[in-house]
């Protein structure tokens, strides 16, 4: 069985579907930084470095944003990891 | 439709739940070996722990006309006990043989600790020396993309292991491609707020395809929806894929995988169909 083509259904369409739906995600990512702001903010913290990456990310026009936001939320690889952990040389 | 849920915890779940599944189309169901919330303290825990998954669970299953399948292990979360994780490795081969226990797992890594590490490997060695197949957790949010990349070294290093008969639970955007490229069977787990959503899974589908892919609730303690593959089924449907692209992913596929194992046996909903006609 070959990948289902999410082209069939064009381009027009899926933005029928998911306009809404996206207008308020993004109005609610939007509510919660109020409600940061209004808590005095989180400059300089790791987590609000991470959300500020992930916003740039969905602003960019390349494919594969949700997979570029998920690597922006995590930790690096360590090539060496198997000789630190198990003293052996990978 | 009827439906398979490969990974659920139903042992942390009331009987109603199994009446609703039942209710939605699931006709079978998946149970990995998991964390109870609290560390248990011994062997013997781990020993009632492994005869409710494969003596009760089974006939608690049934009572909603569900079959029960099972896997064994001690969870990455209980793995910094080192000597406690190897005494339930040395006990576990007592219940293989059990009915419907179709292998080892879930096993993995949780904070991708040294420890971890070292257990998951002993677990992949009393699997590959068994011939078990293998169900893996992988790490949850910040830890998952290089937990499961230590996962798909750790696999992969082991040349006894036929990838064909190795499910790596849990993938999202980030790890999907690397598992399925490597050859292993891929499960996509539908979260309320980690994990995944109904809607990203058609998401995957779509990108890569339905081949070596299952999506599950993995349904447990916490929060966490046991209907989950429906709504799965529903937003492919609303997508408007065709029923037997949905049917592949939640029925032939997880039948495909565990009908590997030496352990399975399956009755088809047909077949009971029938018999009553």
């Amino acid at each position: 069985m070959s990948t289902p083509n999410a082209a069939e259904v064009n381009a027009a369409e899926v933005l029928e579907q998911e306009f809404l739906l996206i207008r308020a995600k993004i109005l609610e990512v939007a509510a919660k930084l109020d409600r940061l702001d209004r808590a005095g903010g989180a400059a300089g913290s790791v987590q609000l470095r991470q959300i500020q990456a992930g916003l740039d990310i969905l602003q960019e026009s390349e494919a594969n944003r949700a997979e570029r936001v998920q690597l922006a939320f995590s930790l690096d690889y360590e090539d060496g990891w198997r000789e630190k952990y198990l003293g052996k040389e990978t | 439709m009827y439906y398979i849920d490969p990974h659920i915890h139903m042992v942390s779940r009331v009987t109603d739940d199994y009446e609703n599944l039942a209710r939605m189309g699931c006709v079978a169901v998946s149970e990995p070996a998991f964390w109870a919330g609290f560390d248990r303290g011994s062997v013997d825990g781990f020993r009632d722990y492994f005869r409710q998954l494969t003596q009760f669970e089974q006939k608690r299953a049934g009572w909603s006309n569900i079959q029960h399948w099972t896997w064994l292990c001690i969870n990455a979360k209980e793995a910094e006990d080192v000597q406690l994780s190897r005494d339930v490795i040395a006990m576990i081969p007592e219940f293989l043989d059990q009915p419907g226990v179709l292998g080892i797992g879930e096993i993995g890594l949780n904070k991708n600790t040294r420890n971890e590490a070292i257990v998951f490997l002993e677990h992949l060695d009393l699997a590959a020396k068994t011939d078990e197949l293998i169900l893996i957790h992988t790490p949850h949010l910040e830890d998952k993309y290089k937990g499961t990349r230590m996962i798909l070294d750790m696999l992969c290093d082991d040349q006894r292991l036929d990838h064909h008969r190795v499910l790596v639970d849990h993938v999202e955007e980030h790890t999907i491609g690397r598992v399925l490229e490597a050859g292993f069977w891929a499960g996509m787990t539908l979260y309320p707020t980690s994990k995944c959503t109904p809607e990203r899974a058609c998401d995957m589908v779509e990108m890569y395809g339905p081949e070596r892919l299952m999506v599950n609730s993995a349904g447990d303690w916490g929060p966490s929806r046991p209907i989950a593959v429906p709504d799965f089924i529903m937003a492919m449907r609303k997508r408007g894929h065709a029923e037997s692209l949905i049917r592949k992913i939640v029925y032939e596929n997880p039948l495909e995988f565990f009908g590997q194992s030496r352990n399975f046996v399956f009755t088809p909903p047909e077949i009971n169909e029938a018999a009553e006609a």
